[in-house]
């Protein structure tokens, strides 16, 4: 299996050499009909995943999530809470895997980090200004170091979308770079690019070319603030850029859909779609996860229901 | 496709629908025996097992048929349309109540996935009924004049392909605009018809004004030769369509014929790659390729040839082939034992002729008749692969230079019932559609179909137009 390496020298090395080069790779890409696009992901939404497999895909998929808190409202207690139940998703059954991380503000990091110590859970913070982006470069990157510094494993970055939509793709790279070096050789980079801000396919399959040449480790869909976030459409067109650019270059790169994945039935045409588009390559929590919240009591009682044939109902799983 | 996610069996229940072991014809709004007591056997194509026994029917019972059909066409044809209207929307709205019924008896009967006839045989023929419902009142403003009349008795022939869709091609149309109908559906495929035939007694809808007679090349052609028949329509092979023709010829008989194909699907250097590799896909393997309008043809600009093929062959192994009835399967049964003979020997001869043939892994069923996905690359317009009609899972992929040498290619063959475009360029698509002599051209999609638009062939693919406004022309006396 390939690795991920840092922006190293690939076949892509030169699209990266000038403003020009890049827009010219970048607008160069095939289009995206839109109407094609969601009609394939509608049809694989109708796989029908049942028994062996379903109970296969809601484990795979309790393994992926980045457990989430993302308000304004945070407390240590609450931190604390989510690290507790995303290394023991469901008390009752300790054979439930854990999540792959809990996903937090920077000032919650040290806070995340002593919860989940000594578990497989990961912590990821949010960084550069999440969810808007908008500061002055030195402050997201002393966001970022701040970040790492109290121990996070992994960055969840929001690119420029303003600099993107007015065309300025050298500069969105650049940030990403920084970002990126400020991450260290610890921590793996994710990189939000807010696809409902993007609005356009093609321009989701530009920003996915372009977080990757940028050495992004995951490309992520959206920061779950705005009203668009994750659909099985843009997810399944970035799952086409990854599988696109490693068999360019040999790097994977993961995938993260986030927000308003709420259902376990969701989450399985999720993985349907990797399944169908990047292959099984990608069906491991190194390379994709599921950002959200809500959607892991659903996997748990939809778990409990496979295991004991019947609903037990909302009381039977733990309130964050 | 072996991965660690391995989609359990996921199969649709057989208990939704109750097949009866025999069937009789359907005259004058009874089943009955046919005259001479001769029955033939239905068997569904991915086990081979036999699923009913069928009445046979004979030049007598084709009498009796047209002379019922005959009777009712009165009443039937003085009916103010609103007043058909309602029995169409009837019917509309009982194939929909039973639509889960109809999609597995559709696909246990053809060997096609449940997937399709669930997603698009049974909605498209619901749809199909609900239009033409709609037009029964209005025909005075259908552009055929003041007060148009209908022809008298139709005989209609259709094919195993799609079987219930295109009984809802010629029969809504015809009901609209007030003729009556007797209809023979193909002797592989006569299970959804006579089903239909309950549906018509459900709807109460008149005796006689739909009769329904099952049986083999020989009950079609006295059908068509049926000096009391006013108007034939046909969908089907162009062989039994040129012999139509030439029956028909010289009588007062109104034709209408939906034959063969060659469509090509083209595919220039600036289009939406991986979605039209969907198209591709879903051009060809659609229904096994068993489709007149299918793209079997795929014109590939050059420069993008290599490139395109690795996303298509990739695309191609993550089909799914096997039990029709599992929601998974992408890929079901060839329809019968001579169909897939017919498509060995065009592929044994692709293979012979020099074309390099192409499979994607996967493992086909022990009984049961399937012919596994499959595509040729180095194929000439010299090679019979790319001139005659597969009806099978084949593609024959082909390059071209400039959208001239396209045009030229795509129009050169006998055929002219589809074709394909795809590009991100507008003014292209407008530009190739207007040069290419198709009776159907999809831009950046394929296969779509809908009950408002016109469907049917240039040259040896036929005349007349079935669906949409056009459709009403073919029954009416214009």
């Amino acid at each position: 299996m390939p690795t991920t390496a840092p922006n190293a020298a690939h076949a892509l090395a030169d699209v990266t050499a000038s403003d020009g080069t890049l827009r010219r790779f970048l607008h160069g890409l095939p289009g995206v009909d839109a109407v094609g696009l969601e009609a394939r992901a509608a049809s694989l939404g109708t796989r029908s995943i049942k028994t062996t497999a379903k109970a296969y895909a809601i484990d795979l998929a309790i393994s992926m999530v980045d457990l989430t808190t993302l308000e304004g409202a945070d407390t240590p207690g609450k931190v604390r809470a989510l690290g507790a139940k995303a290394v023991h998703p469901d008390p009752t059954d300790p054979a439930t895997p854990s999540t792959a991380a809990v996903c937090v503000y920077p000032d919650m990091v040290a806070t995340a980090k002593a919860a989940v110590a000594g578990s497989s859970v990961k912590v990821a913070s949010v960084a550069t200004a999440f969810p808007a982006g908008r500061a002055p470069l030195t402050v997201k990157l002393a966001d970022v170091r701040e970040a790492v510094a109290a121990g996070a494993d992994e960055i969840d970055m929001v690119i420029d979308r303003g600099a993107f939509l007015a065309g300025h793709f050298m500069k969105v790279y650049d940030e990403i770079v920084a970002v990126r070096e400020a991450c260290g050789t610890e921590a793996r980079l994710k990189v939000i690019f807010e696809t409902g801000e993007l609005s356009t396919y093609d321009n989701i399959r530009r920003a996915s070319w372009l977080g990757m040449l940028a050495g992004a480790d995951f490309i992520k869909t959206s920061t779950g603030k705005v009203a668009v976030n994750a659909t099985p459409a843009n997810t399944l067109l970035m799952l086409e850029a990854v599988r696109d650019f490693r068999a360019q270059t040999g790097i994977q790169v993961g995938v993260k859909p986030a927000g308003g994945i709420r259902t376990s039935k969701d989450a399985i045409k999720f993985l349907v779609l990797v399944n169908e588009t990047a292959g099984e390559d990608w069906l491991d929590n190194h390379w994709f996860r599921f950002g959200a919240s809500s959607l892991l009591n659903d996997l748990l009682m939809q778990r409990q229901k496979l295991a004991t044939g019947r609903y037990s109902g909302p009381d039977y799983v733990t309130v964050d | 496709m072996a991965s660690a996610f391995a989609y359990a069996p996921a199969p649709e229940s057989r208990s939704v629908v109750d097949i009866a072991p025999s069937y009789g014809l359907f005259i004058d709004g009874e089943f009955t025996e046919a005259a001479d007591g001769k029955v033939f056997k239905t068997v569904s194509p991915a086990t081979e097992e036999v699923l009913s026994e069928i009445a046979q029917a004979g030049e007598a019972d084709v009498d009796r048929a047209v002379a019922a059909a005959r009777k009712a066409f009165e009443k039937w044809s003085a009916l103010p349309g609103s007043e058909r209207a309602k029995y169409l929307f009837r019917i509309a709205r009982i194939i929909q109540e039973r639509s889960r019924e109809l999609a597995v008896l559709e696909t246990l009967d053809n060997g096609k996935p449940i997937k399709e006839t669930r997603d698009a045989d049974l909605p498209l023929v619901a749809a199909h009924f609900f239009y033409y419902a709609g037009w029964a009142d209005k025909l005075e403003h259908a552009g055929f004049g003041a007060n148009p009349r209908p022809l008298g008795v139709a005989g209609q022939v259709i094919p195993w392909n799609f079987p219930l869709l295109m009984l809802a091609w010629k029969i809504a149309p015809a009901l609209a605009t007030g003729n009556t109908v007797v209809l023979k559906p193909a002797e592989t495929t006569p299970l959804s018809a006579l089903f239909f035939a309950d549906i018509c007694r459900q709807a109460g809808l008149p005796k006689g004004v739909v009769n329904i007679l099952p049986g083999y090349g020989d009950t079609g052609a006295a059908l068509v030769a049926h000096p009391d028949v006013n108007k034939v329509a046909f969908t089907g092979s162009t062989a039994v369509g040129k012999e139509i023709a030439r029956t028909v010829a010289g009588t007062r008989k109104k034709l209408t014929l939906e034959l063969g194909g060659k469509g090509a699907n083209i595919v220039f250097d600036d289009a939406p790659i991986d979605q039209a590799v969907e198209g591709i896909v879903n051009g060809i393997f659609f229904n096994q390729g068993q489709v007149c309008c299918a793209g079997s043809r795929l014109l590939v600009q050059e420069s993008i040839h290599d490139e395109l093929l690795d996303s298509l062959k990739r695309r191609l192994s993550t089909l799914r082939l096997g039990d029709p009835l599992d929601k998974n399967t992408d890929i079901g049964a060839i329809n019968s034992a001579e169909q897939l003979s017919r498509i060995t020997t065009l592929v044994e001869q692709g293979e012979a002729e020099g074309a390099e043939r192409w499979s994607p892994a996967c493992e086909i069923p022990s009984s049961g008749y399937w012919f596994a996905p499959t595509l040729f690359t180095n194929v000439t317009q010299a090679h019979r692969i790319a001139r005659d009609e597969i009806f099978g899972p084949v593609l024959s992929v082909l390059t071209f230079r400039t959208p001239d040498e396209a045009v030229a290619k795509a129009n050169n063959t006998p055929y002219g019932l589809s074709a394909g475009i795809w590009t991100e360029k507008g003014s292209r698509i407008l530009a190739v559609a207007n040069k290419l002599r198709a009776g159907v051209v999809w831009s950046n999609t394929f296969n779509k179909f809908d009950p408002t638009s016109p469907f049917g062939g240039y040259k040896e693919s036929g005349f007349g137009r079935e669906g949409g406004r056009h459709g009403l022309e073919a029954y009416l006396d214009v």
